[in-house]
């Protein structure tokens, strides 16, 4: 699923990532750790086709990171931020169905999605009047849409409660178990995942531990 | 292509319906500047003057520019930009939609700012009627070239200040042209050929879009 | 070796054109009927004029399609645009400058809103646009991809504001050089110190764009040698 050599991302001069390796096999949960600036955000943003290879080789979902097509790349990730991840304007729905036409998907899907993250009763609310764990669950939504090969989902975790951490370690570990390869970055370990998840710690832009 | 542009113009509309961002900001902003136009030209030249059409084009251009830099920031946090971002939407169409929903935005503010015209710059009601044809040419143009130069100047992440020193060279022959097909609109003259030009600008300003707007989304 | 002899000669012949242009332009051709001394700047507005908009603006217009073009997409392609856009830049003033010292007498103002002097002046803040862009992106990739679609835009743009302005209005002086027929108006010692003032000016932009070519390529290797730094530190703060 993912094959990293040497890879170094440059942005404005500066190493995000400075010679990373690393391979993560199909239907696997990967949670990368580290320190503010370690360059886990980086590590996501190049799996997601988002950043450009500066040198070294890639190979993400079959796309080679530096000659291939990164828009059809991205096309099979998804993308889910910690600050949010759609239109904070629209509402949960109308977010998803943006989502669902941009994907050429039936929209009937929509009321099923929103139900398997506890959002029915939020359809209609502005994305930005819901609270920091319904937003993270409309990003779920927005993925469990597009049923992606890969799942990059950057800082997930933060300002989650209790209750919110749980819910959100026991629907990636479903969409582990349904064929997706997940890639989290994250300060602490997934806690109550059914599946054990490999931990990849980055340091300075380099992977520096890697425990199954 | 065109469905692509279709879904993104909804989006951005939407967006405007439910933040009301261009009737509360935009709009009174325009109705303001008007009003100095006019308080600029002096008590004696205010009404009737025939620096009218002039002022009206020099306002939506300032009118434009805001507008263009809400129809960036509305794309939101970088998290909301790489999800889009995966979605893997044809740039072209997300040219078109975003050029399309803007010049939407802008035909609205336009015709207002023209009844403001007649108003408080007392432009004769016939002529500025027949101009209609004309400001929608011309502020077509302004919309895509407005998409296109804030792409350039970051998409709502890059310096404010940079949008409007990319794109006013650009608006100057769409002001002289719009200017000029509303005064001969009010006081007679030659049409044709400053339609001509608002609409040079229109299809050069789309061809560019559709086919540099991707290299512009790669970033 | 033709190369190495042509780039080695390009400084001084292009040197000994413009010592050559100064002085036909200044001691040999006479006054003007009309404009007296101030026509000596026949020698001097055209040729700055045809370098700042034909020559260096068309260098940083074909060098930023050829980045375009994935085929040919390459810094170096950047550089070249970007370096002949700065140039450019510094024409352009000179022949706002030149121009608006040769309008004064004849319009009685320094700035009239003459059809060529307003295109060339809106043309001017488009070359300045295109450095404040530079400026304002950090990444290499980023800011070569952002300046080349807009240089290709501010050339398109090149002939709407031309029609427009000077649709819009016109005072310049008539053709100076030839008839609208097609017939020069200068002649003899006058037409041939504008020929090589012409072809001075020309040779004066390729070797400062030469120069400053060099000089973008030399803080490339500086900053190449401050990014291997910057690496080097990033992969120990990964070590410890």
């Amino acid at each position: 699923m993912v094959a990293l050599s040497d890879a170094v991302v440059l942005v404005g001069g500066f190493p995000l990532l400075s010679g990373v390796n690393l391979e993560l096999s199909v239907t696997s949960l990967n949670v990368v750790t580290g320190a503010n600036g370690a360059g886990k955000t980086s590590l996501l943003r190049l799996l997601g086709g988002l950043v450009t290879l500066t040198s070294g080789t890639g190979v993400v979902c079959g796309v080679d990171l530096r000659s291939g097509d990164l828009r059809e790349l991205r096309r099979r990730v998804g993308w889910l931020g910690h600050e949010g991840s759609f239109y904070d304007d629209l509402s949960a729905s109308e977010n998803l169905t943006f989502a669902a036409k941009a994907l050429a998907r039936p929209t009937s899907e929509i009321a099923g999605v929103l139900d398997r993250v506890e959002l029915s009763s939020r359809a209609t609310t502005p994305a930005k009047q819901l609270s920091a764990g319904q937003r993270r669950r409309l990003g779920l939504a927005w993925l469990l849409l597009r049923r992606s090969e890969l799942w990059l989902l950057d800082e997930p975790y933060a300002s989650l409660d209790d209750e919110g951490r749980t819910f959100f370690d026991q629907l990636v570990g479903d969409v582990v178990k349904s064929g997706a390869t997940v890639v989290v970055s994250a300060h602490d370990p997934l806690r109550s995942s059914a599946l054990a998840p490999r931990t990849i710690t980055l340091a300075g832009g380099l992977v520096v531990g890697d425990h199954l | 292509m065109i469905r692509v542009a279709w879904l993104v113009a909804a989006k951005d509309l939407r967006i405007e319906r439910r933040s009301r961002v261009l009737l509360w900001q935009v709009l009174p902003f325009g109705v303001m500047a008007l009003l100095l136009s006019g308080l600029a030209l002096g008590a004696a030249h205010a009404g009737h003057s025939n620096a009218a059409p002039g002022l009206y084009y020099l306002v939506m251009v300032l009118v434009a520019l805001l507008m263009i830099n809400r129809s960036q920031v509305i794309e939101g946090s970088p998290g909301t930009r790489a999800s889009v971002a995966t979605l893997g939407l044809d740039p072209a169409g997300v040219f078109l939609g975003k050029a399309l929903a803007l010049a939407v935005e802008l035909w609205l503010t336009g015709v207002v700012l023209l009844a403001g015209a007649v108003l408080v710059l007392h432009t004769a009601l016939g002529g500025t009627l027949s101009a209609l044809p004309s400001v929608v040419v011309t502020l077509g143009a302004l919309a895509a070239a407005g998409t296109l130069y804030g792409a350039l100047s970051g998409g709502g992440q890059g310096p404010a200040t940079l949008l409007p020193v990319l794109s006013l060279p650009a608006f100057a022959p769409l002001l002289i042209a719009g200017e000029r097909s509303f005064s001969a609109a009010l006081y007679g003259g030659a049409l044709l050929q400053w339609w001509v030009i608002s609409l040079v600008a229109l299809v050069a300003y789309l061809a560019i879009g559709i086919l540099l707007y991707g290299v512009l989304e790669e970033s | 070796m033709i190369k190495q002899l042509s780039q080695r000669l390009l400084g001084p012949v292009t040197l000994l054109l413009l010592a050559l242009t100064f002085w036909l332009g200044l001691w040999v051709t006479p006054p003007d009927k009309v404009q007296g001394n101030l026509a000596r700047l026949l020698y001097l507005h055209p040729a700055v004029a045809w370098v700042a908009l034909y020559v260096s603006f068309g260098t940083a217009t074909i060098a930023s399609a050829l980045y375009l073009w994935k085929r040919s997409r390459s810094l170096v392609m950047d550089r070249v645009a970007h370096c002949a856009m700065e140039v450019s830049t510094v024409f352009i003033l000179l022949t706002l400058i030149t121009g608006s010292i040769w309008g004064r007498p004849t319009w009685g103002v320094w700035w009239a809103w003459d059809a060529r002097l307003t295109s060339t002046a809106i043309l001017g803040v488009f070359t300045v646009a295109y450095l404040a862009l530079r400026r304002a992106n950090d990444d290499a990739e980023l800011r070569a991809r952002r300046s080349a679609v807009f240089a290709i835009i501010a050339a398109i743009n090149v002939p709407i504001v031309h029609f427009s302005v000077d649709w819009w209005k016109t005072l310049h002086q008539g053709a100076t050089v030839f008839t609208q027929d097609g017939n020069l108006l200068v002649h003899g010692i006058m037409l041939w110190t504008l020929f090589i003032s012409l072809v001075a000016f020309t040779l004066l932009f390729f070797w400062l764009l030469r120069a400053r070519y060099r000089l973008d390529v030399l803080r490339g290797e500086r900053d190449q040698a401050s990014l291997e730094e910057a690496l080097v530190q990033r992969r120990r703060e990964g070590v410890h």
